[in-house]
């Protein structure tokens, strides 16, 4: 029963590792840059929520919109200023520019909220769920997390496979060249990308806080680099890849957190994914492309 | 063709000149002002540092500017070695005579982070691009990790080594070596005076400098060079990609050793905790900023960015913000296309005033390669 206990934990970190590695692999695979200033993303989605939500007193389902609408913002901006003008440029020189924005964000939220730290209320306020005659507790916050990921990974395939902008987007990851002499709009496609990938970042804060409720102005430093490790564990590029990583990564780390070793479980999470990448190149669900000469 | 290489060579000994001048000047320059009292005492608190950054980034340069790989666990091998180094530091103590007890120390911490290098560099170099940036990342965390649940202390019964405290026993009166979590603490400095220390870091530097410079100059660095440009024809032309690739790597790792060693004894406390992902992007923000298989540049941008945070103590809260955006303006600046074309027709406007200027475009050049590359991979 406890062994139960701990997966559905796992499997609740897991869907927000989830959120958080759709925002870095739908990036990737349309812009072809990690984007590392995305965990910051998520702590600016964090801090919305405390101060409309745990201090303002607004609606949960409010303010949670709120804060998609900032990040949205924040998304596009940092793209439209920060990246795009390096798009031609070395791959690299992005991947700095990205450090350099993740290190800004952090920044001004250090000036600005200061860094100690806020202890956020949770958004979902409702009794934990009792089974097998008391045994078993799950709370709220578990489910609704669960539920929130699975519904909007199934929302996220429909859209990409079914509507003409999905079909857009997949047309810009496979080749850009030819998307754009086809009439696409690359630069829009890349502007709702980073739009979509900030907002689900502030959905994945609100979740995230409600079940580890310490806010400062570091807080997504950790879960995005555990996301972008579930993004390549999954196949960076694969929207059910990044799912599939992010859970199994939860479920790693909360079970070797109980059964192992509290210190011992991130090193136990990286020697996992190093083994499956020695095993599997390109991820879980990664595609493996053929290299022409 | 012969007048091609001659020009390459005229280049190499530039890059040589260059370097050991601006090493040497700096050491003069530092050394001037400490004697005439002249130097904050945070200052000479940042000079150890910046000898131990600039080897880093040297050494990171050479997996990331001539093999053309992106390493996100520098941090790791400097790790390594610096653990590794104080272990052996702290239980020689102080029966031993200083000289000898530094330099066996810089030995095993080398020797250390080389081997860790081979223990990495084998299941990593068999990936590339953005998979080896997160492997050498998971690598660095494991290591952080490993060692933060490690025990180990001898007394008379012999050495003893444990992953928890429990079962740790050591013979009253015996000091533990490493405890766990806890930073290691209490190590004595190289030198009470921070000049001595001082130029031992300068020395080390200019051997990284030579080696890095000797190795990219020889028939083993035009194979890595090659690898980095085309992996597929320089394996067509029968060049060990494997071999080369693990030489750089482990050379990398080395060095990285050293500079950890170095900072650790000038720190006099070793936290595992500070040798994380932040200090290996810290250190490549150095080697990008310097420009990709640029020593000197390297060098540069490291004592800059190590100086920068003190240089801007005047705006106290503001300097980590100033420090972001100097860090983003720098990059558009160097690498924005709308950019770099309007510095080439300022350059053709005005050229032969500014020679270094020049320079500087080609190491655009250059850097622009190494993004084709990775581009055209991605696209196959």
């Amino acid at each position: 029963m406890q062994f139960l206990g701990y997966l559905i934990s796992g499997i609740s970190l897991g869907s927000v590792y989830a959120l958080i590695a759709l925002g870095y692999t739908m990036v990737y695979g349309i812009a072809k840059m990690l984007n590392f200033a995305h965990g910051d993303v998520i702590m600016i989605g964090g801090y919305m929520v405390y101060f409309t939500f745990c201090s303002g007193g607004w609606n949960p389902f409010l303010a949670v919109l709120f804060a998609m609408a900032v990040c949205t913002l924040l998304g596009i901006t940092i793209e439209r200023v920060a990246y795009r003008p390096l798009r031609s440029a070395p791959s690299l020189a992005v991947l700095i520019t990205a450090i350099g924005v993740s290190f800004l964000l952090q920044n001004i939220a250090m000036l600005l909220w200061k860094s100690d730290p806020k202890s956020f209320t949770s958004i979902i306020s409702m009794e934990p769920l009792s089974l097998a005659g008391g045994k078993l507790s799950i709370p709220a916050e578990t489910i609704v997390t669960i539920l929130v990921s699975v519904l909007i990974m199934i929302a996220l395939i429909w859209f990409v496979n079914k509507t003409r902008i999905g079909h857009a987007m997949k047309a810009v990851s496979e080749d850009r060249g030819a998307a754009q002499l086809m009439g696409i709009n690359v630069n829009g496609i890349i502007s709702l990308t980073f739009a979509i990938g900030s907002a689900l970042a502030a959905v994945a804060g609100a979740l995230l806080l409600s079940s580890y409720p310490t806010l400062v102005p570091t807080t997504g430093a950790m879960p995005g680099i555990k996301a972008f490790v579930a993004a390549v564990f999954g196949g960076i590029g694969s929207i059910p890849g990044a799912f599939l990583g992010g859970v199994l990564l939860g479920v790693i780390e909360n079970l070797s957190k109980a059964y192992i070793s509290t210190q011992l479980s991130d090193a136990i999470v990286f020697l996992v994914l190093i083994i499956v990448l020695l095993v599997k190149p390109t991820g879980l669900l990664g595609k493996k492309t053929a290299v022409k000469v | 063709m012969a007048k091609k290489s001659g020009k390459n060579r005229k280049k190499s000994t530039r890059t040589y000149i260059i370097s050991f001048a601006l090493i040497l000047v700096f050491w003069a320059v530092i050394e001037i002002m400490g004697h005439m009292n002249m130097l904050s005492s945070k200052m000479l608190g940042l000079l150890i540092p910046i000898c131990a950054y600039s080897i880093m980034a040297v050494s990171l340069n050479l997996v990331v500017g001539f093999l053309g790989e992106l390493s996100l666990g520098h941090a790791a091998f400097m790790l390594a070695g610096a653990t590794a180094g104080v272990v052996f530091y702290n239980s020689a103590g102080l029966n031993m005579h200083q000289v000898p007890r530094v330099i066996l120390t810089l030995i095993i911490g080398a020797a250390a982070a080389g081997l860790f290098g081979v223990i990495v560099g084998v299941p990593v170099l068999r990936f590339s691009g953005d998979y080896l940036a997160i492997v050498t990342l998971a690598f660095c965390q494991i290591l952080k990790n490993v060692l933060s649940t490690t025990y180990l202390g001898v007394d008379e019964n012999g050495i003893h080594l444990a992953i928890d405290q429990g079962s740790f026993r050591l013979a009253p009166g015996a000091k533990p070596l490493i405890k766990g979590a806890q930073p290691i603490s209490g190590i004595n400095k190289i030198s009470p005076n921070v000049m001595v220390s001082f130029t031992v870091g300068i020395v080390l530097l200019i051997l990284t400098v030579a080696f890095v410079l000797n190795l990219m100059n020889s028939r083993a660095g035009r194979a890595i060079t090659a690898i980095r440009d085309d992996e597929i024809a320089a394996k067509s032309i029968g060049i060990n990609l494997t071999s080369y690739k693990l030489m750089a790597f482990i050379s990398s790792a080395v060095f990285a050793g050293l500079a950890g060693v170095i900072y650790v004894l000038n720190l006099s406390t070793l936290d595992f905790k500070k040798y994380d992902y932040n200090l290996s992007i810290n250190v490549l923000v150095m080697v990008v900023l310097g420009g990709m298989g640029n020593v000197p540049g390297s060098i540069i941008a490291a004592a800059l960015l190590t100086l920068l945070p003190e240089l801007l103590r005047g705006f106290s809260q503001y300097r980590m913000l100033i420090y972001s955006i100097v860090l983003i303006v720098i990059m558009l600046f160097n690498q924005a296309p709308a950019f770099v074309q309007f510095r080439q027709r300022l350059t053709a406007r005005i050229r032969g005033k500014k020679p270094e200027e020049e320079e500087q475009v080609t190491e655009v050049a250059d850097g622009s390669y190494f993004a084709q590359k990775k581009q055209g991979k991605e696209d196959e």
